[in-house]
């Protein structure tokens, strides 16, 4: 680029327009980053095998950067829907920060970049798990299914379950019932999470074309399935309570924490749209504010037990 | 025309030129830091010495064998 054309582009105004390093960042979706480092971290610390802490350092980074990377490339995908709704049109594509081009550029090196060196940090199995978790979101589900189906949330919620399954297999080496669980646990948890939010939260999925359950099915059909999702959730979060990585005291909390879970979501299910809109929502709003505890909470107590087995109180 | 050293476009893009040098800077001490690491962590460290521009016939195998 000469400097002529650079000054032009400067005097028409676009340099108020022009990217900065945070608009870049801001494609990785720091925020889904954050869960999935937490997660991933807790599936590597619960793990019977210990790694030197640099590795497990740079292992949980890579792990982040390619969740950071699929980020990109839904960006990338779905840029066209992300111009439409309020929720995403200030995202760094639909804003005309960067460029299309360039955020499947950045996706694509960080997806091959974080791959590779967690293959040459830990082992193959983890980078390949890694590898389809990119594929995953943003093949199966951003490019596929996400504009095809309702179940859509259930299918994408698969590629935010991977995280604690690749920590697990940066330790080991393998899979486990015990990751195989962790994995099962946020796959279930996803869907009753996401359509308490759709209950009360005025969506525009439907002027973006993506079909959402609650336009689809209707209001309804959508507590029915938090339901029954929420009856699949329960014995998944227990049962991990009985593996190597469980304990009394894990399974004491999640005890409590399932049985406030399933209350919320019985009483979603009892209600109608009109008892729903006489208070706001509000049972639909706590379910919603319990579940990102609910998550959270089963994860800090699997950390709780690693640390009580590495003090010797384990009981199973 | 050519750019100058102090033409706006440098303080425009400070910035994101720090940015990418600290994401530069971090890459490569991961991969320096891993290299410690992995080769610290060798169980025998003869795995880890192997040819260097002179022929080492007594770090192969069927050498050490022979010697036993």
């Amino acid at each position: 680029m000469t400097d002529a054309s650079v000054t032009d582009v400067a005097h028409n105004g676009a340099q108020t327009n022009e990217a900065g390093f945070g608009d870049y960042f801001a494609l990785l979706k720091p925020r889904v980053m954050s869960l999935v480092v937490f997660t991933a971290l807790v599936g590597l610390v619960v793990a019977p095998v210990g790694i030197h802490p640099f590795i497990g350092f740079v292992a949980i980074l890579c792990i982040a950067v390619g969740a950071g990377a699929s980020g990109a490339l839904n960006m990338w995908w779905d840029a066209d829907i992300d111009s439409v709704m309020k929720r995403t049109s200030r995202r760094p594509i639909p804003a005309g920060k960067v460029e299309p081009s360039e955020a499947l550029g950045i996706g694509l090196a960080l997806s091959g970049f974080s791959v590779i060196l967690l293959f040459l940090a830990t082992n193959l199995l983890a980078a390949a798990l890694l590898a389809f978790t990119i594929f995953f979101y943003a093949v199966i589900y951003s490019m596929w299914l996400k504009r095809a189906t309702p179940q859509n949330i259930v299918i994408g919620g698969a590629a935010g379950a991977f995280p604690p399954m690749i920590g697990w297999a940066v330790a080991t080496g393998g899979v486990s019932i015990e990751s195989a669980l962790m994995f099962a646990l946020i796959f279930m948890w996803t869907p009753p999470h996401f359509w308490a939010l759709a209950l009360f939260v005025r969506s525009d999925y439907g002027d973006a074309g993506v079909p959402m359950l609650t336009e689809t099915h209707g209001r309804p059909i959508t507590r029915n399935h938090i339901l029954v999702y929420t009856l699949f959730l329960v014995p998944v979060a227990l049962g991990l309570g009985f593996t190597s990585i469980g304990g009394p005291v894990y399974l004491a909390a999640a005890f409590v924490l399932n049985l406030r879970f399933f209350y919320g979501a019985w009483l979603v299910w009892l209600r109608d749209d009109a008892a729903a809109e006489a208070d706001n929502y509000a049972t639909e709003k706590w379910l919603f504010r319990i579940s990102l505890s609910y998550l959270f909470l089963h994860f800090g107590l699997l950390l709780v037990e690693a640390a009580l087995h590495s003090l010797g109180w384990s009981i199973w | 025309m050519a750019i100058k050293v102090e033409h706006e476009l440098h303080s425009r893009r400070k910035g994101r030129n720090l940015g990418v040098g600290l994401v530069l800077v971090g890459l490569v001490g991961i991969v320096f830091g891993l290299t410690v690491v992995k080769v610290l962590n060798l169980e025998n460290i003869a795995q880890f010495e192997r040819f260097d521009h002179v022929a080492r016939p007594q770090l192969e195998p069927s050498a050490s064998e022979g010697t036993q």
